[in-house]
């Protein structure tokens, strides 16, 4: 278990909905329901899922840019989950993240060397306004960029750049831990390109450890090695990126691969797997959560939540069948069909 | 950024104003001596002499010896020179009151929209009992309780103006915390304080800036109106309202006491507008590259 | 049916002048679907925007858009309104902003076809022939039968008028025809409602029957499925390849993904930096990309179908328009470029039959 560098257990992220004249709560929107994951040192483990299924809720859990309603969270061994202030600040450093938006991850009014240097300094990584430059340099240098750069305000620069000085800036503390928030989806494909490379030497360079968040089912296979894929605040199916992508096991990750288009005119898609729209986390269905848009869908799904469990592969999936997708045949599930209680 | 100032003559035309006004109220004391407006010439009162024009109404009095351009008032006094007395005090007034006020708001609405919760909700509510009150109502009665002074005054319409800014920068601070940029800085762990003065606030400051330029034209439309309705400390005293006050007794027999302290102030105001405006167009599309 | 030609487009703005496109050439045929594919910056938004007759004041236009016979570019502006309301329509990428959010779903659907008469007499004679041949092939009537009909309604609507309340009610009929069309369920509710209450594909297909509803055309799909997710984009794509074979109408596809583009589109156009540097067939462009460019391009993009070893990208960044590069705009990003590249703008090549490059290495 510790040989995670970060981990959750059982995370849960409810977001109270007032109503009424007195300010009742009268729902929840369910954001992350349950979620149990473990990135090891060195690895690039990917988070894929549509709008609305939790991904980028518990990137912020992680990072303790919000409270976790229920559930743990470790860093390195340590229970990180209630800590605040004073004693969270170690911590921090060794987490970071990288935004999908570079327009907006960086303040406006600020120039990009200041924007480098603030975080060492509030770190107390550097001791005078002469090194933290000089570190600025270095850092700015290993992003590709050049210190010239430092003086200008982010404006100045393309999307591209800009994401390259977020990562900088993400870098300045010394970081364990990358949390990768969509950081090429608003990127040109020939500048996400860049950066996804960009990333890879980083990781080597660096001895990073990745989180790479994404709904771009091409980009996660090309950087992680293990993926976990989430859906209306569960996790569905985690798996080595493999067994996910060549052999999916449960039928919301069979129908995303479906759906992922490819750009080789012979690969054209049939009918697509999936209809209609994603439920809303306000009301997860009862049972379980997908089956509402699922072919296969039982009275048991309706009753009973399966749970995620793995096969003698490690291959990790929640739904109570054994589903093979071509054939479409449906089988129970050895041992996974759970009796009453 | 010259050639958009270029484009736009009024915002030219009001900062000039603008300019011109405070320059004025600076110079003022070198100018006419300050305490010319304590001298009453009771010979010379309500007399009209300036050559260039003269009023179509009957029984203008026409002053003797001295020139008095814009004509005197009603105790005797050059109304040019108490016009030129008058600037500085009422832009000094007003600008005490709209850099207090926004101090105030900004304090009280960046704490209020950053902390979020049980202080937003207190802060909020003492707010909106201010905001319940009509403004006047309420600066009546501060002048009321605490007597006619100049200072009273400066408070009264300083509590009835604070709101607005708590107002304004709360919703500027409410929007600009969500920003990926915050919750960056937030990961690097710099502290709440940090964050709110040395990034939240500086984004957000513009259109901060921008009602304080027109609210000095506002505030002194609001003194000169308290003024006006008998809350002056001193009927005498050199200030625009009161001048224009005074001078409605005499609109008939005595135009020039209402009209040219009025076009005044109307200038002044409208200067700032201008100038308030301008900014807020100069500033908006950089700010929406 | 559409043909652009030597296209030129400037925006005049504070910083400078922004020449956003530069001489584009392009063909849509009948009952295609053109894909206009590239990068930010490279002005397939500008290119659709420019035959739409949308561009914005500061921006001023050169060369031709010409549709059956007319140079678009040469209309007067109320010339250029009808064109819009009968030949040209507009889909865009965000529907949630370019739906009116106080107005029923149904009534922004029906009002350009109430609004102008002779839109809508064209229209229901359509409504009603479409009844009549869908009533043919259930095999509720025969051709000639359908035939009298037909000249019955022609005449009846050319002698009279329809009243207000008939052509509501009409018009209402050909909203919910298209509203079932695109595949919304319950197509009578979804009328009712407001935008707000749909969710993101669903939006975006009650603006495709709101931009099919005239029978334009010329539709210009801007980014549609972009901000959708991707299994609601599967569905979109999906609405799209049936459509086509339904509609009399041709599509340009406006996107940055070539995946969207090997998933719907007939031919495909590349543009860079407001040229179009390569267009060909689609099976064509993706077997045999010529120009260096494309050929960057498709090795930059990762597939969801396998491992890719390593992603190749293009050096540098895209150009700034006020000031481009000189002669090919490409040439300092090139890989291939040589001494001629900064100095001459490549002519458009067929290298082969169908198969356009605007690169000197061919010629």
């Amino acid at each position: 278990m510790t040989d995670f560098l970060v981990e959750t257990n059982n995370v849960y992220k409810w977001f109270p909905i007032k109503g009424g004249l007195l300010g009742k709560t009268v729902g929840y929107v369910k954001a992350v329901d349950g979620v149990s994951l473990g990135v090891k040192k060195g690895e690039t483990v990917g988070l894929v899922g549509e709008s609305g299924c939790g991904k980028t809720t518990v990137a912020r859990l992680i990072l303790r840019l919000l409270d976790i309603t229920k559930g743990q969270l470790y860093f390195d061994g340590t229970d990180i989950t209630k800590l605040k202030g004073r004693k969270l600040k170690p911590f921090r450093r060794k987490m970071q993240i990288v935004f999908q938006d570079p327009y907006a991850s960086l303040d406006p009014r600020q120039t990009v060397g200041s924007a480098l240097a603030e975080p060492m300094r509030i770190n107390k990584i550097v001791r005078t306004r002469g090194e933290a430059y000089d570190e600025a340099k270095r850092l700015i240098r290993v992003v590709g960029l050049n210190p010239d750069h430092l003086a200008r305000f982010p404006h100045e620069f393309s999307g591209g750049q800009r994401q390259r000085i977020a990562i900088a800036r993400a870098l300045a503390v010394e970081p364990q831990f990358v949390m990768l928030d969509e950081p090429t989806s608003s990127l040109d494909v020939s500048v996400q390109a860049q950066i996804l490379e960009l990333l890879k030497d980083l990781q080597r360079e660096f001895d990073l450890t990745y989180l790479f968040i994404s709904h771009n089912l091409s980009v996660i296979r090309y950087m992680c090695r293990r993926i976990l894929v989430m859906y209306l605040g569960a996790v569905v199916e985690e798996a080595d990126t493999l067994g996910v992508y060549e052999r999916p096991m449960h039928p919301y990750t069979y129908a995303l691969l479906a759906a992922a288009p490819i750009p080789d005119p012979d690969k054209r898609k049939g009918t697509p797997v999936l209809q209609g729209d994603v439920p809303s986390p306000i009301n997860i269905p009862s049972g379980c959560r997908f089956r509402t848009r699922c072919q296969f869908a039982t009275s048991l799904c309706a009753e009973t939540e399966p749970e995620l469990e793995a096969n003698e592969a490690g291959h990790l999936v929640r739904c109570h069948y054994r589903i093979d997708f071509l054939s479409k045949t449906v089988a129970e599930r050895p041992m996974m069909r759970h009796e009453s209680a | 950024m010259y050639f958009l100032f270029k484009q736009n003559p009024v915002v030219v035309a009001g900062s000039v104003i603008a300019v011109g006004s405070l320059l004025l109220a600076l110079l003022s004391g070198f100018i006419v001596q300050p305490n010319l407006w304590q001298v009453e010439h009771l010979d010379q009162r309500l007399c009209w002499n300036n050559p260039a024009f003269s009023w179509p109404i009957p029984n203008v009095y026409n002053c003797s010896g001295a020139s008095y351009p814009l004509g005197t008032d009603s105790y005797g006094r050059d109304v040019l020179q108490m016009i030129i007395l008058a600037v500085p005090l009422d832009l000094e007034i007003s600008l005490t009151i709209v850099i207090l006020a926004t101090i105030v708001g900004v304090a009280l609405g960046s704490l209020a929209a950053y902390a979020g919760g049980k202080i937003d909700e207190l802060i909020l509510r003492v707010t909106d009992v201010f905001f319940a009150l009509p403004a006047l109502v309420l600066a009546i009665v501060v002048m009321v309780v605490l007597g006619r002074t100049l200072q009273n005054l400066t408070i009264a319409v300083l509590i009835t103006w604070w709101p607005y800014y708590v107002r304004l920068i709360r919703s500027q601070v409410l929007s600009e915390k969500e920003r990926p940029y915050v919750e960056a800085l937030r990961s690097t762990g710099a502290s709440p304080l940090r964050i709110l003065f040395l990034h939240i606030l500086p984004n957000t400051i513009y259109p901060v800036i921008v009602q304080m330029t027109l609210d000095i034209g506002g505030v002194i439309l609001t003194f000169s109106a308290l003024m006006f309705l008998g809350f002056s400390p001193n009927p005498t005293l050199p200030e625009l309202g009161n001048l224009v006050t005074d001078g409605i007794n005499y609109v008939f027999t005595a135009p020039w006491l209402i009209i040219f302290p009025g076009l005044t102030i109307v200038i002044i105001v409208l200067g700032f507008n201008l100038l308030g405006d301008g900014i807020r167009d100069i500033l908006d599309p950089r700010l929406r590259r | 049916m559409l043909e652009v030609k030597d296209l030129r487009v400037v925006f005049h703005t504070y910083a400078g002048e922004v020449k956003a496109l530069d001489g584009v050439n392009l063909t849509l045929n009948r009952r295609e679907i053109l894909g206009l594919v590239g990068e930010s910056g490279c002005g397939k938004s500008v290119t659709a925007l420019a035959i739409a007759g949308l561009l914005p004041e500061n921006a001023s236009a050169n060369g031709q858009i010409i549709l059956d016979g007319r140079n678009l570019l040469t209309l007067s502006r109320e010339e250029m309104r009808q064109a819009r309301l009968k030949d040209i329509a507009v889909v865009f990428q965000d529907p949630m902003t370019y739906l009116n959010p106080v107005f029923q779903v149904g009534f922004q659907i029906t009002e350009a076809l109430i609004s102008e008469k002779q839109v809508y007499e064209g229209q229901l004679i359509n409504q009603r022939v479409q009844e009549l041949q869908e009533d043919q092939m259930r095999g509720d009537r025969d051709s000639q039968e359908l035939e009298i009909d037909r000249a019955k309604l022609q005449h009846s609507v050319e002698s009279g008028k329809l009243s207000r309340g008939e052509a509501k009610g009409l018009a209402r009929q050909v909203a919910l025809q298209y509203l079932k069309l695109v595949q919304l369920p319950e197509p009578e509710r979804i009328f009712k409602m407001y935008p707000f209450e749909l969710s993101g594909g669903m939006r975006q297909r009650a603006m495709i029957a709101m931009a099919l509803v005239r029978r334009p055309k010329v539709l210009l799909a801007d980014e549609i499925s972009t901000a959708l997710d991707v299994t609601v984009q599967a569905q979109i794509l999906a609405l799209l390849k049936e459509l086509r074979d339904r509609i009399d109408a041709s599509v340009i596809l406006v996107t940055h993904d070539l995946a969207v583009v090997s998933e719907v589109c007939d031919r495909v156009a590349v543009m860079y930096a407001g040229n179009v540097v390569e267009v060909a067939e689609l099976r064509e462009l993706f077997a045999n990309p010529m120009h260096p460019y494309t050929q960057g391009l498709m090795a930059a993009v990762p597939r969801p179908d396998r491992s890719s070893v390593k992603l190749q990208s293009i050096k540098g960044s895209v150009p700034d328009l006020i000031y481009p590069p000189s002669g090919c705009r490409f040439h300092p990003r090139c890989p291939k470029a040589f001494a001629s590249c900064p100095s001459t703008k490549p002519p458009l090549i067929e290298v082969q039959k169908g198969h356009g490059v605007e690169c000197l290495l061919y010629g």
